[in-house]
C-alpha cells in the first residue's frame, strides 16, 4: 500500500454521519493503511461508532466551535497538527460548504494545491491520481500532485458505495483550535432549516425535478404532487432556486445535490452542463420538454417533447385513478 | 464603503472550447467576456457602496492574455475602476496560484472594507479561491452569501447552507463569496458603455506584484493532468412528440420498471 495514512473531514447532521463521510471512509480504507477522522462538533463521542465501523480508527476533534463558521478554526487546527509534525499522505473532504470552507483555507495556510470536484481516486506506483468529470460529464480529467503533501483532495457525493468494514468504535482525541488572529470573528448567529416533507433527495429511488420550463413559481406544485405519487423527492434546476421559487435544498447538480435515482424526471430543465454533472448517474432519465432540441434529450432513455402544462397534469391524473 | 470585486473573464459558455491536448488545459485563446457568475458580486458591490452613501467598487481581474472586454462590462454597469493582472507567466496558474495573484492585487486597492467573489466560476468552478485569497490576505470571510448587509463595521450574511441558510455576522474587513441569487445583476446603459471606455485599468505583471513568476502558472502550479478521456456515453433512447398521450408512455415506462 503506498499511503500511510488519509485524514478524512467528517460531517454529521442531528448526531448522525452524513453518507458522503461514509463514502469517503470507504475509499480511503482502500487507498491507505491507518485512516483518521477530523470533526467540528461537540458530538464527537456520539458518532464514533459510526466512524469506527467505517474506518476510521481516530476521531480527530475540535469540540464546539461556539458559532464560529468551520472554515477558519478547522483549517487552523488541521494545520497546527500538521505542523507538529503528524502530517497525513491526504486529506479528503465532500465538495461542499465545509469542505470547500477547510480546504480552502487550508490551502493558503500549507501552500499546497486543492484538486476539487472529483468522482474518483486511485494510486498509481506513488502518485495520487484523481478524476474530474468535464463539461457534463462527458469527459473526465485525470490529474495528480506535483509537489509535496499533504495531498488535499475534495470529492463529490456519490462517488463511491459506503460499505461498513465492522470495526469497533473510533477513539476521540480533541485537537487544539489556535487562535485565528485577524481572520477570526465570522460567527452564526441564528440557523434556518427548511423543513422538508417525505424521502429526502439524496435517498429517494424516484426524483422529479422541475426547471423553469415551469414557467412560474406556483407550478413547481405539480412537481411536488408528481413526487409524492411516486414516493419520491422533489428537485429542482439552479435556475428556479435563484429565482426564489424553491429552497437551495431541491438544487441539483454541480453546486447542489448529486443524485443518482431508479428514475429521474426533469420537467422542463434543458440539460445544462451543470444540471447534468448532478444527475447523469441516474438509472433511468425521463425528460419533458417542449424543445425537441433540448440537450436533456441527449442522455434520456425516454423523452415526450411537449409541454410540461399538458403533460404533468394528464401524468397526475393517471397515477392518482391507479 | 469602498468595495472590490474579483472578476473573471471567460470563454463564452455558450462556446466552451475544448481541452487542447498538448498544454491539457482549457483553450483560452478566443474572445473572453465577463463570467457571468461575478455579475452579482459586481452589482452587490455598486448596492452596497449606493446604500453606504459614498465609496467606490474596483475590480480585479487574472486574464493571460490581456483582455479587458470582460472588465469593460463590469465597468459599463458601474464600477469606478480595475486591476488587470496579465503576463504570459500566469499560464496554467492553479487555484492556489490564481489566488496568491488576486491577493496580491487586492492589497494594492487602499481602503478596501470588503472583497466580494462569486461562489465558483463558471468554467474553472474549483470554489476553493475565495476562501484562499481570504487565507492569504489573513481576513475572515463569509461564502455563499445570499444576502448581506453592511451595519456599521461588520458585516450580515444570509449563508446558504445544505438544509436552509444561517445568519452570520463577520467583521469588516471581510471577503464574502455570494451566489447568484444574491441580487438581480442590472444591464450596462448606453451611458455606462460610454464612461466606461474611459475609466482607468491599471495593467500589472506578476513582477509588479512582487510575486516570483515560479509561484505562479504552470511553474508554481502543484498539479498536473496525466490523462484526458471520454466517459462511457449515455444513449439516448426514445424520444416523442407529444400528441396528447405523452403521459402513457412515462405510465408505461414506470410499469415496466416496477416503480408503481
Ligand atoms: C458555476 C455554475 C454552477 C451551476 N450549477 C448548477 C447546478 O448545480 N444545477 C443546475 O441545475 N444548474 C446549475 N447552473 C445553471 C445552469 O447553467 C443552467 O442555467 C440551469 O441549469 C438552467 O435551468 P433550467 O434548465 O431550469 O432553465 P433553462 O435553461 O432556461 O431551461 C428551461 C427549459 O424549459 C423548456 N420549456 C419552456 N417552457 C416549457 C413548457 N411549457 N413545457 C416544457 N418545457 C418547457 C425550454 O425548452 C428549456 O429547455 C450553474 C451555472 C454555473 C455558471
Ligand atoms: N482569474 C480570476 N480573476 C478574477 N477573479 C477570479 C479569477 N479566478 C477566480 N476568481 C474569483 O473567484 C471565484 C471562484 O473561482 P473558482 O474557485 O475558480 O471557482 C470566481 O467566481 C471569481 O469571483
Amino acid at each position: 500500500m503506498a499511503l500511510n495514512t488519509i485524514w478524512v473531514l467528517a460531517e454529521a447532521s442531528d448526531g448522525t454521519v452524513t453518507n458522503p463521510t461514509l463514502e469517503l471512509l470507504t475509499k480511503a480504507r482502500e487507498l491507505a493503511g491507518t485512516v483518521e477522522a477530523v470533526y467540528a462538533g461537540s458530538d464527537a463521542d456520539a458518532i464514533a461508532g459510526t466512524l469506527g465501523e467505517y474506518g476510521a480508527t481516530k476521531v480527530l476533534t475540535t469540540g464546539d466551535l461556539g458559532g464560529a463558521l468551520p472554515g477558519v478554526p478547522v483549517a487552523n487546527a488541521i494545520a497546527a497538527l500538521i505542523e507538529g509534525g503528524s502530517a497525513p499522505d491526504v486529506i479528503l473532504a465532500t465538495t461542499g460548504t465545509l469542505g470547500r470552507d477547510v480546504t480552502g483555507r487550508l490551502s493558503a495556510k500549507l501552500d499546497r494545491t486543492v484538486l476539487t470536484n472529483n468522482v474518483d481516486l486511485e494510486v498509481d506506483g506513488d502518485k495520487l491520481v484523481t478524476t474530474e468529470p468535464v463539461f457534463g460529464g462527458a469527459t473526465n480529467v485525470k490529474t495528480t500532485f506535483t509537489a509535496g503533501g499533504p495531498h488535499i483532495v475534495l470529492v463529490r457525493p456519490k462517488s463511491f458505495v459506503a460499505e461498513s468494514a465492522g470495526g469497533g468504535a473510533a477513539a476521540v482525541e480533541a485537537i487544539a483550535v489556535p487562535d485565528p488572529g485577524k481572520s477570526g470573528g465570522a460567527t452564526i448567529t441564528e440557523r434556518h432549516v427548511e423543513e422538508r416533507e417525505g424521502p429526502s433527495l439524496d435517498d429517494a429511488a424516484i426524483v422529479v425535478s422541475g426547471g423553469r420550463g415551469l414557467g412560474e413559481s406556483e407550478k413547481f406544485a405539480m412537481v411536488e404532487e408528481l413526487a409524492k405519487l411516486l414516493k419520491g423527492a422533489p428537485g429542482a434546476s439552479r435556475a428556479i432556486v435563484d429565482a426564489g421559487w424553491v429552497p437551495y435544498s431541491y438544487q441539483v447538480g454541480q453546486t447542489g445535490k448529486v443524485v443518482k435515482p431508479t428514475v429521474y424526471i426533469a420537467a422542463g430543465i434543458s440539460g445544462a452542463t451543470q444540471h447534468m454533472v448532478g444527475m447523469k448517474g441516474s438509472k433511468n432519465i425521463i425528460a419533458i420538454n417542449k424543445d425537441a432540441e433540448a440537450p436533456i434529450f441527449s442522455i434520456s432513455d425516454l423523452g415526450i417533447v411537449g409541454d410540461v402544462h399538458k403533460v404533468l397534469p394528464a401524468l397526475i391524473e393517471a397515477l392518482k385513478s391507479r | 464603503m469602498n468595495v472590490v470585486v474579483c472578476v473573471k473573464q471567460i470563454p463564452d459558455p455558450a462556446d466552451p472550447g475544448a481541452l487542447d491536448p498538448t498544454t491539457k488545459t482549457l483553450k483560452r485563446d478566443g474572445k473572453l467576456i465577463l463570467d457571468e457568475s461575478d455579475s452579482y458580486g459586481v452589482e452587490m458591490a455598486l448596492q452596497l457602496v449606493t446604500t453606504a452613501g459614498g465609496g467606490e467598487v474596483t475590480l480585479v481581474s487574472m486574464a493571460p492574455n490581456g483582455e479587458v472586454s470582460g472588465l469593460r462590462t463590469a465597468l459599463a454597469m458601474g464600477a469606478a475602476k480595475a486591476i488587470l493582472v496579465s503576463d504570459d507567466a500566469l499560464a496554467g496558474s492553479d487555484a492556489l496560484g490564481t489566488a496568491k495573484v488576486l491577493a496580491k492585487a487586492i492589497e494594492r486597492v487602499e481602503g478596501a472594507d470588503l472583497v466580494l467573489t462569486a461562489t465558483e466560476s463558471s468554467d474553472g468552478y474549483t470554489g476553493t479561491v475565495p476562501e484562499q485569497i481570504a487565507g492569504l490576505l489573513d481576513l475572515p470571510s463569509v461564502t455563499f452569501a445570499k444576502h448581506i448587509e453592511v451595519d456599521g463595521s461588520k458585516v450580515k450574511v444570509q449563508r446558504q447552507t445544505e438544509a436552509g441558510y444561517d445568519d452570520v455576522e463577520c467583521p469588516l474587513p471581510a471577503v464574502v463569496s455570494v451566489t447568484a441569487g444574491v441580487v438581480e445583476p442590472r444591464y450596462p446603459s448606453f451611458k455606462g458603455i460610454m464612461a466606461a471606455k474611459s475609466k482607468p485599468v491599471d495593467t500589472l505583471t506578476v513582477a509588479d506584484l512582487g510575486l516570483e513568476a515560479s509561484q505562479v502558472g504552470w511553474a508554481g502550479a502543484g498539479q498536473e493532468i496525466v490523462a484526458i478521456e471520454a466517459a462511457p456515453a449515455r444513449e439516448s433512447g426514445e424520444v416523442v412528440e407529444d400528441d396528447g398521450t405523452g403521459f402513457e408512455k412515462i405510465v408505461a415506462y414506470l410499469d415496466n420498471l416496477k416503480v408503481l
